[in-house]
């Protein structure tokens, strides 16, 4: 049950998108997000809708994938939608009932917001489903790089994450472990108030957190054999290169960009 | 200082509790007084229960523990000299017993570039040695996968890869079959045995099993942090009852014609294999047969 | 009637997906009270998931299983008992350890159970006892104690439930030959005491035939055999074919039989491999001392 977790998942592809550099991805992933907001009319979200269209056809991201990422936020479109349609009152209304108004305008503000929300996650996850997280946690070690200077430990960071990552799944499978042996014992995990089931939890927690410090502990002698001293002095196996579709595909995003500024001016 | 010897140690003594010991009971000691040395080129095997010391004396081969008092030197560096620290821990490489808590990357490939990535080597090189690692592992068609789908034997070889991609002249490995199954360990048995016919790599291996012990060409045994038998498989095997009473097992093969010879037979006692232990007893049965023996045809195929 | 019933039951992993393996394939057999058996199979040939389905944590896609002659999935009350009446130790148990004393910890499963706190007391006395652990440790952190004696605790934890049938998943794993050996010379003594049954999953045939009585033999999912512990072992070459390792002795005598010596296929232990040479030697008239 805990293996079904897909949001950040990666999906093995060779498409443009795949091969496209992470850093410029992150990069036109936060244009884009700058885009969404900038696009104050219908026309500018369109074009954000389009862009999410061709590039999830390109990623040859099956609809199937995307709709399992989207599950978790249709609770958060309906509220907003709702919320939207009946405090948005002003307007041409289109009926009243008790103290309820629904306007034109409150619709397509709605259905606004919702375009909005689902374009961002959409966009958003395409970047993880795209990219692998090594290369993603590569393109934030560099992408961030200028910060070292302010001290920010980047490198570190970097670090951190990817050992997260690493260590994911070992401890979602080793909670699976604990929960069965304690309820091997009798641990009764599905019943009862909220109170009683919290205390269930901790019989699991436990060997949990102890065993991930053990874990911690061992990676760390681990790296320190494999000498290990920090980010300084650190070369890599494979090395991020910008090519020139990087920047083309840097050149459409702004051209994107630039496009919903000037639909908000002259329309 | 012998010529050859890669790892050393004299008088080493170790306990991990310091500081304030009572009076009445003082701290014992992990380590107590081990001197050796270790040959070039040579695979050595430790065997001792859990809590002999043995897993102490292996972590001090590479300075993640230093001696409390004695010596310990890798390729003559003294390695409390913390100056040197980087020349031994790449001098010297350490595989452990949970396969799971060594890897660092998420993808296979990259794991196996973490220590040459560590030492600043440059990429192509890097990637020369990533692919000749894993290729020597056996695990060079995984290189793209993520850790996490592997079996235990398949993670404990790319941990292994990933020494060998520092190119250190020792391995020191830890108990590394302990947490695998029979697959799983001789998975890894016969990767250290294509380790030494390619790279003639020294390899010291730490373990409670007496069937990998035996594989080494030298076989020390530690109780209560001493060495108390240093020799070849062979011979130190027919230190039986010493054996036994540490708490240890010998080859079934072994203790076989040990307790034969105790009723009165005199089996050869040079032996290892199942095969060998066959050898012996059928050699045994053919010398003896009365001279009007009708099987004595079927014992002829033993000697051929 | 049979203590453990189980009836054509099978069961496979990621359903409906490419990925699907078949974990279990229509296995039936029984268990009487008071047997010891073992449970033996290379990686992936699906012990574990098995024992798993004895106490209900897996169900199975068909087939049943009878605990006492009663359908353990007839009701979701009874299913909570047979927790209690199936005791599962998991491979390196002592990862389960949680409480703040040993004492605490081993009272866990009676506490579930619902028993008074002398009954409690009681029951976990007797059962560091039988797993070899000390009572000074009983008031000492879990996360204090060696290795061996955490898995000893562990073992405790579950023994502690007073279950018709203890199941020990790999109790050995990792320890070195003197805990091994007392780790299974506690379980036998237990056996014996109580004369409850115990299944026992092993990758170790040595120990197997040290142990237990009858041996379960699984491959890919399926059951190769269920038979005396002599009767599997005769069939060596067998075991071999199917990936298995059997004990060295075992492999010595192969080697002799093939050398066109007549001894008997079945050896699996170094005494009774040395009495049969002995055997041997008086038959042929070879004079030893």
């Amino acid at each position: 049950m805990l293996k079904d977790i897909t949001i950040g998942q990666y999906y093995p592809g060779k498409s443009i998108l795949h091969r496209l550099d992470p850093r410029m991805k992150m990069i036109m992933t936060f244009v884009f997000i700058v885009a969404l907001f900038a696009a104050s009319n219908k026309i500018g979200l369109a074009v954000g809708a389009f862009i999410v269209i061709i590039a999830y056809a390109c990623a040859k991201i099956p609809l199937k994938f995307l709709m399992k990422s989207l599950k978790p936020i249709i609770p958060l479109v309906l509220i907003t939608s709702v919320l939207n349609l009946f405090f948005l009152t002003e307007g041409n209304a289109l009926f009243r009932f008790w103290i309820i108004t629904v306007t034109t305008e409150g619709i397509s503000f709605a259905v606004v917001m919702s375009v909005r929300i689902i374009c961002l996650i959409a966009g958003t996850s395409l970047l993880t489903y795209t990219t692998t997280p090594i290369a993603l946690t590569d393109a934030i070690e560099q992408l961030l790089a200028p910060l070292k200077k302010i001290k920010l430990p980047v490198h570190e960071l970097a670090m951190m994450m990817t050992i997260a990552m690493r260590f994911i799944p070992t401890l979602i499978d080793e909670t699976d472990k604990i929960m069965n042996a304690q309820k091997a014992r009798g641990a009764d995990l599905e019943t009862g108030g909220p109170v009683k089931r919290v205390k269930a939890l901790v019989p699991i927690l436990i060997p949990l957190f102890v065993s991930a410090f053990r874990r911690a502990d061992e990676l760390a002698i681990a790296m320190e054999c494999r000498c290990y001293q920090g980010g300084e002095g650190r070369t890599r196996m494979n090395h991020l290169k910008m090519k020139l579709i990087d920047l083309w595909a840097g050149l459409f995003i702004l051209a994107c960009l630039a496009g919903v500024v000037c639909i908000n001016i002259f329309l | 200082m012998q010529e050859s010897a890669i790892l050393k140690t004299e008088d080493l003594k170790f306990r991990y509790n310091r500081g304030e010991e009572p009076a009445d009971a003082p701290w014992k000691f992990v380590l107590d007084g081990i001197s050796i040395e270790i040959e070039r080129g040579s695979f050595v095997a430790v065997l001792g229960h859990n809590g002999s010391g043995k897993s102490t004396l292996a972590k001090h081969f590479n300075a993640i523990l230093l001696p409390e008092s004695g010596k310990v030197y890798v390729e003559d560096i003294d390695t409390a000299d913390e100056s040197r620290l980087f020349d031994i821990r790449r001098a010297v490489g350490m595989v452990f017993q949970n396969p799971d808590n060594q890897l660092v990357a998420t993808v296979i490939e990259e794991d196996v570039a973490f220590a040459p990535e560590n030492m600043g080597i440059e990429s192509k090189e890097i990637r020369q040695r990533v692919d000749d690692a894993l290729k020597s592992v056996g695990m060079y068609e995984y290189r793209e996968q993520s850790p996490a789908q592997l079996s235990g034997g398949q993670k404990q070889r790319v941990a292994i890869a990933g020494i060998i991609a520092m190119r250190p002249d020792c391995i020191v490995m830890d108990e590394p079959t302990s947490m695998l199954d029979p697959r799983g360990r001789r998975e890894v048995l016969g990767t250290i045995e294509t380790l030494r016919g390619r790279y003639g790599i020294t390899v010291v291996l730490i373990t409670h099993y007496m069937n990998e012990a035996a594989m080494a060409d030298r076989l020390l045994v530690m109780n209560e942090g001493k060495i108390i038998l240093d020799g070849k498989p062979l011979e130190v095997f027919q230190n039986i009852d010493l054996i036994k009473s540490i708490g240890l097992d010998v080859p079934q093969s072994v203790e076989l014609i040990h307790k034969l010879n105790r009723e009165g037979l005199n089996l050869r006692t040079d032996i290892l294999s199942a095969d060998d232990c066959a050898d012996a007893i059928a050699e045994y049965f053919l010398k003896n047969r009365p001279a009007s023996g009708c099987k004595g045809a079927a014992y002829m195929r033993v000697l051929k | 009637m049979s203590l453990l019933k189980v009836e054509n039951l099978s069961y496979s992993y990621n359903k409906g997906t490419s990925m699907e393996k078949n974990a279990v394939k229509n296995a039936s057999f029984e268990i009487e009270q008071g047997d010891f058996i073992g449970i033996i199979g290379h990686t992936g040939s699906g012990k574990s998931t098995l024992i798993q389905h004895f106490n209900g944590l897996i169900r199975p896609d068909s087939g049943r299983i009878y605990i006492n002659g009663e359908d353990i999935w007839a009701s979701k009350e009874r299913l909570h008992q047979i927790r209690f009446i199936v005791g599962l130790v998991f491979q390196y148990p002592e990862y389960q350890l949680f409480e703040e004393t040993v004492y605490k910890d081993i009272a866990f499963g009676p506490g579930n159970m619902g028993l008074g706190k002398e009954e409690i007391d009681a029951r976990v006395r007797e059962a560091a006892d039988f797993a070899g652990v000390h009572p000074e440790y009983l008031e000492s952190s879990p996360f204090d104690l060696s290795g061996g004696q955490k898995r000893r605790a562990a073992i405790a934890g579950v023994i502690a439930m007073r279950p018709q049938i203890l199941v020990l998943d790999e109790p050995a794993a990792g320890l070195d030959p003197h805990g091994r050996d007392r780790i299974f010379e506690r379980i036998k003594n237990y056996h014996k005491k109580t004369g409850s049954t115990v299944v026992l999953v092993s990758h170790s045939m040595e120990d197997i035939a040290r142990y237990a009585k009858k041996v379960l033999v699984m491959n890919q999912g399926g059951i190769e055999t269920f038979d005396t512990v002599e009767n599997v072992f005769s069939k060596a070459e067998r075991l071999l074919e199917i990936g298995l390792e059997v004990p060295m002795i075992t492999r010595v005598f192969m080697a002799l039989r093939a050398r066109g010596i007549d001894v008997p296929p079945d050896v699996y232990t170094v005494d009774y491999g040395r009495s049969e040479i002995l055997k041997l030697l008086e038959r042929e008239g070879i004079k030893h001392a």
